[in-house]
């Protein structure tokens, strides 16, 4: 197979060493509640698909870059051929831009609490409780939604 | 049939014209007790073992292709139990038992070969964790010597005892172990299986499972809906892309491994021969062939070929062992796909499914394995706990943590 490495072109592959598939990047969050699931996921279980695949190279005996390589695993065609630092860095970049979303919304929902709370001082506290149990259930049909859309399940 | 000699002499004498065929080809049922997914050594040993010691009937083998098409027919056929782990040695020193009985189990001549096998060491550091081996396969019942360089040269007096890098000190030798006929391997189990009255159905995709509130109660196939009280699917090298089916994702990278043959030879090398300090294995088939191998090429692989670099590497170990076999000429070479699990060791498990069982996993070694990979799989099948020789092959064993890394190199398959 040959690579064709973006700055240094056509390499023989065995030149490089492979890790494996290229959702390694994607490192899970050690402080996240469901970490322990995200670990066993994102160590030991594979999508192993027959056709495209997107792996992580290193090229070992040349520039040491990380490369991710689009590789078909039926006929062993390089489709695609891509620093791995710059896709690390797209994600972290689109990953701060979100981050930095769901601030700005905390802000502007936290702000709309705090003017609820000022014109409606003379509501119960079941009130509250019951608002409280509404906003729980949507939050609980939003994860039943995203379990659906998660089409593989993993095993435990 | 019952083959014997008298059957064969009867056959001589009536110029061989009443040979019946070997097995069946039956039409699937709609229903079965027990549906095997894949008629490969596994699957077919499966049927057999669940029909002949198990006491089951009502079992049909589906096969995508034609039986033993998939790696029982490509590989280098060395039989073994060599292992070191707890978890690994009992199991492979029952499959050893079971091959010494194979060929009467199965009425079928599978030219089991107890020719030995000895694995060289060429350091002082490696002759020490080859008697640790040695003594954890003796505690297990399997048999080992430790040989020195003079009791391996009066065996093998070819090597190149000399080589500056990597000089042969001696080796670990097990008797017991040796070659089996790879294919026949598949067609006798299918022969016995069959005569049982197990369905071997060939060129029967499955295409999808059926399962209803978390149990499998059968499988979409080309040839129709067959339902099923359970299945189990022993397709190593497919396991991914099938298992997909059912929605799981598993601990399994594919991976090719090559393998090579030479022209037919005398007699050179008495037996298999591994390099320690590569990744090179060797025996001489009974047609005269080298037949060996080393390393998978390293990257995941549905294509049933490997490329050159590894070739040569290949060649190289054998090179530096034996140098008397770089003039033989190579006849052919081809890549099977293997199953790499995360720690190097197979799965024969339940799987979250109910009534879904798993047979998988097994990176390159599933031939040895064949005869308990068979049992222990009719075991689960029927009696819904491990048998007790496969305790520790378990699907959950990477997350409680309980890994069988025979090699200790990690999560990572291509290092196995």
């Amino acid at each position: 197979m040959i690579i064709n490495h973006p700055h240094l072109g056509p390499r023989d592959a065995s030149e490089f060493s492979i890790l494996g598939d290229a959702s390694l990047i994607n490192r899970p969050d050690w402080q996240a509640g469901d970490a322990d699931d995200a670990f066993y996921s994102y160590l030991y279980l594979r999508d192993n698909p027959a056709g495209l695949h997107r792996e992580l190279w290193f090229h070992e005996q040349g520039d040491r870059s990380w490369l991710v390589v689009t590789r078909d695993t039926v006929t062993h065609a390089i489709i695609d051929v891509a620093l791995a630092s710059d896709i690390a860095k797209a994600a972290t970049s689109k990953m701060s831009k979100v981050n930095a979303g769901k601030k700005t919304a905390a802000k502007k929902t936290a702000a709309k609490k705090t003017a609820a709370k000022k014109t409606a001082a003379k509501k119960t506290a079941a009130k509250k409780t019951a608002t409280k149990k509404t906003t729980a259930k949507k939050t609980a049909a939003k994860k039943t939604v995203a379990k659906k859309t998660a089409t593989k399940r993993d095993v435990t | 049939m019952h083959y014997s000699i008298w059957s064969l002499i009867n056959q001589a004498l009536t110029g061989n014209r009443n040979w019946a065929p070997v097995w069946r080809d039956p039409e699937p049922k709609s229903h079965y007790d027990i549906v095997i997914v894949g008629g490969g050594g596994h699957g077919l040993a499966t049927a057999f073992y669940l029909a002949s010691r198990y006491g089951m009937k009502n079992i049909a083998v589906l096969e995508k292709g034609w039986i033993g098409s998939g790696n029982i027919g490509r590989n280098t056929t060395i039989v073994r139990s060599n292992y070191l782990l707890d978890g690994n040695e009992p199991f492979y020193e029952k499959s050893l038992q079971l091959w010494e009985g194979l060929e009467q189990d199965i009425n079928y001549n599978a030219m089991m070969s107890q020719r030995g096998i000895i694995n060289l060491y060429h350091s002082d550091a490696q002759r020490d964790s080859y008697v640790r081996r040695g003594n954890a396969m003796r505690l297990h019942g399997a048999d080992a010597e430790l040989l020195n360089q003079d009791q391996l040269r009066s065996l093998c007096p070819f090597l190149d005892y000399e080589n500056a890098r990597f000089p042969i000190m001696g080796g670990l030798l097990q008797k017991r172990a040796g070659t089996a006929r790879h294919d026949a391997v598949a067609w006798g189990y299918a022969r016995a299986a069959d005569q049982r009255g197990v369905d071997i159905i060939q060129n029967c995709d499955v295409t999808d499972f059926l399962i209803k509130d978390g149990v499998c109660t059968g499988v979409e196939t080309s040839k129709g809906t067959i339902r099923a009280g359970k299945i189990g699917v022993a397709v190593a090298g497919s396991t991914s892309r099938v298992m997909a089916k059912a929605g799981l994702r598993l601990p399994i990278e594919s991976h090719v491994l090559q393998a090579f043959v030479t022209e037919g030879l005398k007699p050179v090398i008495p037996g298999v021969i591994t390099f320690g300090a590569g990744h090179f294995y060797i025996s001489q088939s009974d047609k005269g062939g080298l037949v060996f191998g080393g390393d998978i090429d390293g990257y995941n692989s549905y294509a049933q070929r490997g490329n050159l670099p590894v070739f040569e590497d290949v060649c190289e170990g054998g090179m530096a062992i034996m140098p008397m076999i770089g003039r033989a000429r190579m006849l052919r070479n081809w890549g099977g796909i293997m199953d790499m699990s995360m720690d190097g060791s197979p799965i024969i498990d339940k799987t979250p499914i109910d009534h879904l069982y798993l047979n998988a996993g097994w990176c390159y070694g599933g031939f040895k394995a064949t005869p308990a990979s068979g049992l222990c799989f009719a075991h689960l099948l029927a009696r819904d706990e491990p048998h007790e020789v496969a305790t520790k092959l378990r699907l959950d064993r990477f997350r409680r943590g309980a890994m069988l890394d025979e090699r200790g190199a990690g999560a990572q398959p291509n290092l196995h």
